[in-house]
């Protein structure tokens, strides 16, 4: 009763027909539907100039990249680990923690950034040497503790982390909406369709086209021999084992190259922030949150994650107002109210994952691109 | 017990094992924290407070352990019987109220116990409904148990929220429990003991039980192997559902304890102790109830030990201590089945 060969029949099961079922209607509407959300990032600023969409497009941004990275890892290679947080939190860390001491400058952001990612890859080398050969039930408890020891480090160690306050810091002054990236005759920011070209366009671009770059390595990570490998282990563990791949060396490279990206996505999020706290990259909650993305997106397809990322973020970001009407509108029945609270919508997120697993275990992309199909 | 020996070990090793072997380990944490912290009467003190948490750990812990071994299903969501265990011990304590707070021993003692069977009876209940409508439908399949479990926790604890909100609630402690008694010159708490004794009564119950019980005996077997137990004509599906209630009676009533024990509980409650718990059952090995018993005191000495000398240190020492018995023993200290 192996876990490996339990968790490479479900791979197995999931995967089975994907060869003879691709259908197309499916393909088209994922593939249209990423076009248009792609189409949409890349047009953000000047189609929803108003700021919570701005903050909506930056954050779907960096968490394509995170969830994407986490794909590969839960999705590609059959590794569930809970410590994202922590490498997202060791970039986010990094880069913040340099701001506010070097004050603000790209330097900073490279030192700061570079030095999270450098402590991000070593400490994913430590954890996936030391366990990556045990279980995957273990690794993920391990994992959990890990996760949940730098959260306690994060808030006792005030002095460089702010502690639960975390840190507040400026960065660049390129980035900054006063500065004017083309200025017309009277010194004011060049409009384009009504929108201002400032700093804040700029800094909006530099995470969109990091983001990019980032979800563009890892598509062709997954292409690569290297991909195929990791499915080869998700698969069928001994087999690859028994080919001649060794798969402790496979399953830790990907899991640095998965903890290197969260940490590059952890720059972003503190870039885009200005602020970087344990609530806003290093809860449990968000872990959570990219478990859920991977899971409703599709796991084991890249394009999974950016429908996951989109759905779930602006059913964080708008759900809410809905539920708040609902709760209003019903506002004189017993119960009803207390239900549609704000607040409970992770209920209701909950009850939907259950389902979801339970009848679509391969998540939207996956079901639409013929690689689950219904157990 | 599980075998651990080795083909080729050392006289001095062989010695060890004649003596406990691994279960000397919390003697052995004991006797270099008595050198460190120098005094007999606080290092006594912290030892009786570390034994009762490590007691209180070790309830949550063992259901956990046994429910992977049996079963070989990682709940997730068992820190969700935690919290709904500390919840409704709670929530029957204040109802009580005279009863607890009264002076008369015996009613506070009566009011106690019945919170804590009230806490038990839920997880029972709840460990029912789980396992027949969550868990069931994804037997043998790992990755969607992690995912499922995880979903129910989610659901779990916005109900909680939902029934007794976000803020923090006090738990009245029964009277006859509260103080500390000071014995040569040592100051303990009541509760400590009596959290230390019941931990110590369900461990002797649960040894009994398997090990000397007809049930117990088909329990065993099912850890060791399941396929077997099935083919000789048992329905091992029974034995899941009454291994998965008393696992998770058992964190309830442990939640219920940690309630008394802290005075004051919010929902985060059972995710905070689930770490802990995780600890446990790694150090101690899947599926065994010794294990569990051995990683819980090993934690709460742990814990309390280096939350004295450097406090900064008291969640970090246990990971380090997990990772250093990883490195030791792969599997734990004292796995009931080497998979």
């Amino acid at each position: 009763m192996s876990m490996a060969r339990n968790s490479s029949a479900l791979a197995s099961k999931s995967l089975r027909g994907s060869a003879i079922s691709a259908t197309w209607p499916g393909r088209l509407v994922v593939y249209g539907a990423v076009a248009l959300i792609g189409l949409a990032l890349a047009l953000a600023p000047f189609l929803f100039p108003d700021v919570r969409s701005q903050e909506v497009a930056a954050r779907i941004c960096v968490f394509i990249v995170l969830v994407a990275s986490y794909d590969l890892l839960i999705g590609y290679t059959g590794i569930v680990s809970f410590a994202h947080t922590m490498f997202f939190g060791l970039g986010a860390y990094g880069t913040a923690i340099a701001l506010k001491t070097m004050g603000p400058g790209f330097e900073a952001i490279l030192l700061g950034g570079g030095l999270g990612v450098v402590a991000a890859l070593v400490l994913a080398l430590l954890i996936g040497l030391l366990s990556l050969r045990v279980k995957a039930i273990f690794f993920a408890m391990v994992t959990l503790s890990a996760a949940s020891v730098m959260m306690v480090l994060a808030s006792q160690l005030s002095d460089f982390t702010g502690g639960e306050d975390g840190i507040t810091y400026s960065i660049p002054r390129l980035f900054s909406p006063a500065f004017e990236l083309l200025s017309d005759a009277e010194g004011k920011a060049v409009r384009l369709f009504g929108v201002p070209l400032n700093g804040k366009i700029a800094l909006y671009y530099f995470v969109f086209i990091s983001a990019l770059v980032l979800f563009l390595a890892m598509m062709r990570i997954v292409a690569s021999p290297l991909g195929s490998v990791l499915k080869a282990i998700r698969e069928n563990e001994l087999r690859a084992e028994a080919i001649g791949y060794r798969v402790v060396f496979y399953r830790t490279t990907i899991f640095c190259i998965a903890a290197g990206i969260a940490a590059c996505a952890g720059i972003l999020r503190a870039v885009w922030l200005k602020y970087t706290g344990p609530d806003v990259v290093l809860s449990f909650d968000i872990m959570i949150d990219i478990l859920l993305m991977v899971v409703i997106g599709g796991m084991g397809t890249m394009l999974g994650a950016v429908i996951g990322v989109v759905l779930m973020t602006l059913a964080q970001y708008y759900l809410k107002d809905l539920m708040a009407l609902g709760a209003e509108a019903t506002g004189s029945l017993p119960l009803v109210p207390d239900l549609l609270y704000p607040e409970r919508w992770l209920l209701w997120l909950g009850l939907g994952f259950i389902l979801l697993v339970y009848f679509f275990p391969s998540g939207i992309v996956g079901t639409l691109l013929g690689k689950g199909g219904q157990k | 017990m599980s075998d651990t020996s080795i083909p080729f070990r050392t006289r001095m090793s062989a010695g060890i094992d004649r003596f406990g072997g691994v279960m000397l380990l919390p003697v052995v944490l004991a006797f270099i924290a008595f050198v460190l912290i120098g005094q007999p009467s606080t290092w006594a003190t912290l030892t009786i407070a570390g034994l009762a948490m490590g007691m209180m750990i070790f309830l949550m812990a063992s259901g956990l352990s046994l429910i992977f071994g049996l079963m070989d299903v990682l709940n997730f969501g068992h820190s969700a019987f935690v919290t709904a265990g500390a919840f409704i011990g709670a929530t029957v304590l204040a109802w009580l109220g005279f009863w607890v707070t009264g002076g008369n021993p015996a009613l506070n003692l009566a009011g106690l116990l019945l919170a804590i069977a009230a806490a038990t009876i839920f997880g029972a209940l709840a460990g029912w409904f789980f396992e027949r409508v969550v868990i069931k439908p994804v037997y043998q399949d790992h990755l969607r148990q992690i995912l499922i479990t995880v979903g129910a926790l989610i659901v779990a604890e916005e109900l909680i929220l939902l029934i007794w909100g976000g803020a923090p609630i006090p738990v009245p402690r029964p009277a006859v429990l509260t103080g500390s008694i000071v014995f040569a010159g040592v100051s303990v708490e009541i509760y400590r003991i009596f959290a230390f004794l019941l931990g110590l009564v369900v461990y002797v119950a649960m040894y009994l039980v398997l090990n000397r019980t007809r049930l117990g005996l088909l329990i065993r077997a099912g850890v060791e192997n399941r396929e077997m137990v099935e083919a000789l004509g048992f329905r091992i599906d029974r034995l899941f559902i009454l291994v998965f209630m008393a696992g998770s009676a058992l964190a309830a009533m442990g939640g219920a304890m940690w309630a008394g024990y802290q005075g004051l509980i919010t929902a985060a409650l059972g995710s905070e102790m689930m770490i802990l718990v995780f600890i446990v059952v790694i150090i101690g090995g899947l599926g065994s109830i010794q294990g569990s018993l051995l990683g819980a005191l090993l934690v709460g000495l742990m814990a309390n030990y280096v939350a004295f000398l450097v406090p900064k240190m008291a969640l970090a020492s246990n990971m380090l201590l997990m990772m250093a018995i990883l490195l030791w023993r792969p599997y734990g200290l004292l796995p009931a089945v080497k998979r």
